[in-house]
């Protein structure tokens, strides 16, 4: 005796928010149906096991038939398949599109590939997701890297648009598309204390002001990569560091702005050729790829970390960067002033977002 | 050459990929109707094609515009091989031929493979010009306008109600012709798909003439069905009711129209007055009540199997109305002749069949309601000679509806309401059925003949020899109004038609609980829903009885045989099984009776679902007692002591959840001796005037008679078992199958209707009856508690037009399938006797979220202290406290002005809620719209803007709950076939079936929303075929749809001023959060 066929369907779409969630997370349908009895929601409803084990099934079943209008967004809302109120869309899109902060942390950086797809189920064991819920994470990446990777315009933007994302989900997807494209490195040892908001915001800035959407919304290539322009320009920096005169008076000119408002003003006039010349060199190095992978780890190790053995406190970093940005300006010699703005802009913002 | 059909092919989207290598489509369109085909041009290389073509114009009789459909196909152009199908769409132009209807098809529509399903859609635009013909011998019926709703449409009025109509269209299937070896499934599905397109416009163009034949204009409860017979053909068949509508100007509707259209709940209808015209109870029925033993309110079910006429017994009696055999053709002019002939006998009486397939009816249409008529009969479908042509089965038809009418006679009663005809076919055994119930109608729609005169005549004498005054100012008030605003009694239709001396089957006969002039029966059984005028205690409630019975398999005639001989037994227990749970839910009539009999290879399936209701008029019905028949030893007696409490609890439970809590005041008149006119009418008063003093609850039974259960008996085993594995509905949740539910009338706007269907198999083969009772009934039960369970977050909620229907797919299945309406209601708005109270009901403030119950509350408990009339007592207290109540000229005045203070009440406190929180629109003073309607009307306009997909509402119910049916834009009655063989690939036969579902549903309302709908009302899921063959991977399914597309607007959102001065409250929900 068996029930050899089940279903239900409503003219309005009935979706439970909480077995989505399951379904989402990679739960079985036995194991939705244990986390929902241990849940308590048999007692509420008088319900019992098979009732709980059908409406499980069937809700599954929608989700899957929904699952390939959810891969398209903007057709769930002119599809005549479901009928779904648009908040309820919206709840569906939304949640989809969720991803775990320690899912990823592992994959930030690395190359969407088929690759990468197959070296999740170590991810999943290191993370604790499911390996299912690993994969519509990676997937949705994949497929949002893919659609805006060909349109032109400002990347946040398009993500909202084709994707109906909220704002804060549509910056998240955008950093994650921007950190994909660029392979900036984020799993080394001395990056993991960074969270994923960490490098969201990061990617933010230089979505903002280092992309040649940053200053020219006309043009025809977009958010994804960085300005070359700028990168050339950024090696004409270097007169800080090789033109000895030039690096004196900055150290002098910083110094006497420093002096006595911080207690770790000697560990800094010590310290500042040596940071200078690291923020001086990462900025000339930009213009090739493969060091521009290394960014992040390049101001941890060269920037950060020294200060960290020194024990400045954030305090510090901020007015230590800030008048070494300022004081440049000053030096009679330096013409850069614009490329020195733009540069040390999102360094200081990135550096101070880092710095804990 | 009448008709000029007109389209026009704008664009596609959301194509299938067809060529692999691009990734794209080269779509064109063919477009077809007739033998008429034109060609749009090829799109290239685009998923989404804008064709934007010409006008293609087809000129054509309107006889075609009626049968064909058009057919529209999509095709991906391929240079090389022939051009693949996408899919097809088929678009019934009906709608667009009558002019009260729709004016244009235009929208999106799914285009349709029955192998792969919806497949991207496609945006066309369909117009007709039309010049009706008005040869006299046309074949076309244009402009009958056809409603699958079963009462008078809501913005109509009948002005005459001409009976029944029927047809018949056979043709070969063609999934049986020899051609279908050779062709691929999906020509064969698409041949079937388009024939019963066909065959459907054929048989309601037919209908359509025979309407207007009987000088009507529309075709109301318009029932249509397939009989998939195999072999021996396909047959569509359809009956309804020939009326002649008239629209009612929507608008500026002060005018003197019965509000028929107003709102859906009851309470909304003019108030019941106490006392009511008496009806013609004893000189109105057929001369000559006939003495035919029929047992109960159940008529035996005739079996014939094929060779034996219909000779029984007890129909030797069946009047012969002259007009007795004859193909379909002599019955058409029949009626007609018959009524010129004799025109001093009743109109009803000369009517072939006397029959409506209407459920509910306008006031004045439904007199008294004798009980159930049913009868069955076995046919074997590969003994019909001649299968394409339908005069078998016609003769089978009119057998069943020949017994009938006689069943109908012997119950004292001239007409059959609520009437329906069903079959079951397993194999070459196939199983007609007709149900209805048997009643006597009020004169004033039907025909008018002589009769009519006869009618009032009788009445008046006889109404004024009862002498009491207040039901003389009653008849002075309704003659003046020349029988238009004659509110039938809340009690009159329980009357006992027929003679209670010669009673045509046992039953104990009381006097009527509610007026105590006339003679009423202690249970009735209806197939119509519960009149809106009837006084009702407490809620009602659905019952089921299930039964299952195994049969050996047998072959031709012995099988029909088997099945005849089984039958009556089935109906009986379904009988015994229905009564028992109607009393112990302390409840004494049926509302809706719907009984399905489903035959199966080796087992016979019986499902009957009704609305229980306490009827004010009727008596409690007496307590369920179990008796043992050998009292032996103690463990015995316990046992059954125990069962005894077991039930009485329940019972009293029942009681409470359903607030059956009549007055006891009826002991003291049962003793009585049968009082004159006079001494009633004064009986009555002396009550009303004791009344405040009886409010205890009726819990002893006092000295009605038990009903016995012998527990010795197997089957009595069986029926308690029954009884008490029936599990209690959740909390907050109500069902029924009726249109209204009793009790329940203040409902949100949020209402979702659903298809569930559950397949069950059978593994082991040797299960006795009862193991497969319990099997059967389990089943049931369970799918009923997964769609509360489902159903949750919409308590408390009301599951309406609960609809079961039960098949045997194959040798060890079952298969159940329910579609319903689960509608939201305010619960602590429920004003418990909602229907006594009477002008309470006027008013209502409703809220809509939890912020504001607080103050729902605290009106409440202000309207029952300062509202004089919010008694329990509500009929002594109408009649005795405002005698002004039943005229209703002076009534609504006088209404009106005790209700102004209480709105004002309303009117304070709604404005110091929250902005626009509470929407309390009366609309008893005209002179005094409501701000608040008015504002929210705008917020609420279009909730639903940010997509580009309308909402279409759907519901098996012929209302929108807090909504206003503006326009009834045609029928819609859609056929589709889908097949597979990846069943595996597409989830399973669940996977492949949801699916299935949800694509007729997303058709249905695209095809609405082209029409220019939101809604689409009286939906039902009349066919839900579904066979599998795992081992092959293929499943094949047939549904068939049908309903009538709707406008609607929210009460909400018509002016206040513009509500009918009977009407009252309006409701809405602001927010998009109910869609749907």
């Amino acid at each position: 005796m068996s029930v050899e066929l089940d279903v239900f369907v409503g003219n309005t779409t009935i979706m439970d928010k909480e077995v989505f969630q399951l379904w989402l997370n990679g739960y079985t349908v036995s194991d939705a149906v244990k986390v929902r009895i241990e849940g308590g929601i048999m007692e509420e409803c008088e319900a019992n096991a098979e009732v709980l084990l059908s409406d499980t099934m069937d809700q599954y079943r929608t989700f899957q038939m929904c699952e390939r209008l959810l891969h398209h967004p903007a057709k769930l809302s002119n599809q005549l398949l479901f009928q779904i109120p648009p908040d309820r869309q919206a709840m569906l899109i939304e949640r989809y599109y969720a991803f775990d902060d320690a899912f990823v942390r592992e994959v930030l950086g690395k190359k969407l590939s088929k690759g990468t797809k197959k070296d999740l189920d170590d991810v999943s064991a290191k993370t604790g997701i499911m390996l299912k819920s690993c994969r519509r994470q990676f997937d949705n990446f994949k497929r949002v890297f893919k659609v805006v990777e060909e349109l032109k315009g400002p990347l946040v933007e398009n993500i909202q648009q084709h994707f109906l994302l909220p704002d804060q989900l549509g910056r998240d997807y955008a950093a994650i598309v921007f950190f994909a494209s660029n392979r900036f490195e984020t799993g080394k040892k001395k990056l993991q204390y960074l969270t994923f908001q960490d490098f969201a915001f990061c990617a933010g800035q230089l979505i903002n002001h280092w992309t040649v959407g940053a200053v020219d919304n006309m043009m025809d290539d977009m958010d994804v990569d960085l300005d070359k322009e700028f990168l050339q320009d950024l090696k004409d920096l270097k007169i800080l560091i090789t033109d000895k005169d030039l690096l004196d008076q900055h150290k002098s000119l910083v110094c006497t702005a420093l002096r006595g408002k911080t207690n770790v003003f000697n560990e800094m006039e010590a310290n500042f050729k040596n940071l200078s010349r690291s923020l001086v060199n990462i900025a000339a190095k930009l213009i090739n790829a493969k060091d521009v992978r290394d960014f992040f780890i390049d101001l941890v190790e060269k920037f950060i970390e020294p200060c960290r053995s020194d024990r400045w406190t954030s305090i510090d970093v901020n007015l230590y960067l800030t008048h070494y940005t300022n004081s440049a300006h000053i030096l009679d010699t330096f013409k850069h002033h614009g490329v020195w703005t733009r540069y040390m802009g999102v360094i200081k913002s990135c550096i101070l977002r880092i710095y804990h | 050459m009448p008709g000029k059909l007109k389209v026009k092919i704008v664009a596609g989207r959301h194509l299938p990929v067809m060529d692999r290598a691009s990734d794209l489509t080269d779509a064109f369109v063919d477009v077809k109707f007739g033998n008429t085909t034109f060609k749009t041009d090829v799109y290239p290389k685009s998923l989404n094609p804008q064709w934007n073509s010409e006008w293609f114009k087809f000129e054509v009789d309107d006889e075609d515009l009626q049968d064909e459909p058009l057919q529209i196909t999509v095709l991906d152009h391929d240079t090389y091989s022939a051009n693949d199908a996408i899919g097809k769409v088929y678009i019934d132009i009906d709608p667009l031929l009558c002019s009260e209807a729709a004016t244009v098809i235009s929208g999106w529509l799914p285009i349709y493979d029955t192998i792969h399903g919806i497949r991207g859609e496609i945006n066309v635009l369909v117009k007709v010009d039309f010049f009706n013909d008005l040869n006299r011998f046309r074949q076309s019926s244009c402009g009958v306008k056809f409603f699958c709703t079963t009462s008078i449409p809501r913005c109509y009025r009948a002005v005459m109600v001409h009976g029944f109509v029927e047809e018949l269209v056979v043709n070969e299937d063609p999934e049986y012709q020899w051609i279908d070896r050779i062709r691929t499934p999906r020509a064969s599905n698409e041949a079937r798909q388009r024939l019963i397109f066909l065959m459907s416009g054929e048989l309601q163009r037919k209908i359509g003439l025979k309407v207007l034949e009987m000088g009507g204009n529309a075709v109301v409860g318009y029932l249509q069905c397939f009989d998939l017979e195999g072999e021996s053909g396909l047959v569509v068949r359809a009956i309804g009711t020939a009326c002649t509508l008239e629209k009612i100007s929507t608008l500026t509707s002060a005018s003197a129209t019965h509000p028929s259209n107003s709102s859906p709940s009851k309470d909304m209808k003019e108030p019941v007055f106490g006392e009511e015209a008496p009806g013609i109870p004893l000189s109105s029925g057929p001369p000559t009540p006939l003495r035919v033993q029929t047992f109960s309110s159940f008529s035996p079910s005739k079996s014939y199997s094929r060779q034996s006429s219909s000779s029984d017994t007890e129909l030797s009696l069946t009047p012969k109305t002259g007009m007795g055999s004859g193909g379909s053709a002599g019955k058409e002019a029949g009626p007609l002749k018959a009524l010129l002939r004799q025109q001093t006998q009743s109109a009803l009486e000369q009517r072939e069949y006397p029959f409506f397939t209407l459920t509910s009816f306008p006031p004045g249409f439904l007199l008294h309601v004798g009980g159930v008529v049913s009868a069955r009969s076995v046919k074997l479908l590969d003994r019909i000679h001649n299968p394409d042509e339908p005069e078998t089965r016609d003769a089978w038809w009119e057998e069943i509806r020949q017994e009938i009418k006689s069943h109908a006679k012997a119950l004292g009663c001239h007409a059959v309401l609520g009437y329906s005809e069903s079959t079951s076919i397993c194999e070459e055994v196939c199983i007609l059925s007709a149900s209805g119930t048997a009643a006597i109608l009020g004169s004033r729609f039907v025909q008018d003949g002589p009769l009519d005169t006869d009618y009032r005549l009788s009445r008046q004498p006889l109404v004024f020899s009862t002498g009491a005054e207040r039901v003389e100012g009653d008849m002075g008030s309704s003659a003046s109004l020349g029988f238009e605003e004659v509110a039938p009694p809340g009690c009159g239709f329980c009357h006992i038609p027929y003679d209670e001396l010669n009673i045509p089957f046992p039953a104990q006969l009381t006097y009527c609980y509610y007026c105590r002039r006339f003679k009423v029966p202690d249970v009735l059984f209806t197939t119509i829903d519960l009149p809106t005028e009837a006084n009702v205690t407490g809620k009602g409630c659905l019952i089921q009885a299930r039964l299952c019975r195994t049969k050996k398999k047998a072959q031709g005639e012995g099988n029909a045989t088997a099945i005849s001989n089984l039958l009556p037994f089935l109906e009986y227990e379904l009988h015994t099984q229905l009564m028992n749970k109607l009393k112990l839910r302390g409840m004494n009539s049926l509302f809706g009776l719907r009984i399905q009999i489903s035959v199966g290879e080796t087992m016979l399936l019986g499902l009957a679902s009704a609305t229980g209701v306490y009827l004010t008029a009727l008596p409690s019905p007496g307590r369920i007692q179990i008796a043992g028949k050998t009292p032996s030893d103690i463990t015995y007696e316990q046992h059954i002591s125990n069962m005894q409490k077991k039930i009485n609890d329940t019972i009293a439970k029942n009681k409470e959840l359903y607030e059956v809590n009549p007055p006891e005041v009826v002991e003291e008149m049962i003793g009585s001796p049968i009082p004159e006119p006079r001494q009633r009418s004064r009986l009555l008063r002396s009550h009303s005037e004791s009344s405040d003093e009886v409010t205890e609850l009726d819990l002893s039974h006092g000295k009605k008679d038990a009903f016995v259960l012998e527990i010795d008996d197997t089957d009595a085993v069986e029926d308690i078992h029954a009884l008490l594995t029936d599990s209690p509905m959740p909390p907050g949740f109500y069902s029924c199958n009726t249109e209204i539910m009793p009790g329940i009338q203040n409902w949100t706007s949020a209402i979702q209707m659903f298809t569930s269907v559950r397949v069950f198999r059978l593994n082991n083969a040797n299960l006795t009856n009862q193991g497969l009772n319990k099997i059967f009934s389990d089943l049931c039960e369970n799918l009923l508690k997964s769609l509360y369970f489902k159903l949750r977050s919409m308590i408390p909620c009301c599951l309406c037009h609960l609809n079961f229907t039960v098949a045997v797919p194959e040798d060890e299945l079952i298969q159940v399938a329910v579609t319903a309406v689960a509608m939201s209601f305010y619960k602590d708005q429920t004003l418990e006797n909602g229907r006594q109270s009477g002008d309470k009901t006027l008013i209502k403030a409703i809220t809509e979220n939890d912020e504001q119950l607080q103050f729902n509350l605290e009106l409440n408990a202000e309207s029952s202290s300062s509202n004089p009339l919010s008694s329990t007592k509500g009929l002594s207290d109408v009649s005795g406290s405002h005698p002004s109540a039943r005229a209703p000229p002076v009534d609504y005045s006088s209404f009106a002005d005790r209700c102004s203070s209480w709105i004002e009440q309303l009117r304070l406190k709604a404005h110091t809620i929250r902005r626009g929180s509470v929407k309390t629109t009366s609309s008893l003073e005209k002179a005094s719209p409501l701000p608040e309607g008015r504002s929210r009307s705008l917020q609420s306009n279009r909730s639903y803007s940010g997509s580009s997909v309308t909402v279409v509402k759907m519901t098996p119910l012929s209302f929108i709950p807090g909504a206003k049916i503006t326009k009834y834009l045609g029928i819609i009655n859609m056929f589709f076939i889908r097949e597979t063989s990846s069943l595996r690939e597409e989830g399973g036969v669940s996977g492949f079936l949801h699916t299935f579902i949800a694509e007729v549903f997303a058709m249905v309302r695209a095809h609405v929303a082209a029409l220019g709908g939101n809604a689409l009302v009286s939906y039902s899921m009349k066919e839900c075929v579904f066979m599998e063959n795992p081992n092959k991977n293929q499943a094949q399914s047939l549904i068939n749809v049908s309903g009538d597309a709707v406008i609607f607007v929210r009460e909400s959102e018509l002016e206040a001023t513009s509500v009918q001065p009977q009407s009252a409250a309006t409701r809405e929900t602001s927010n998009g959060g109910d869609g749907t």
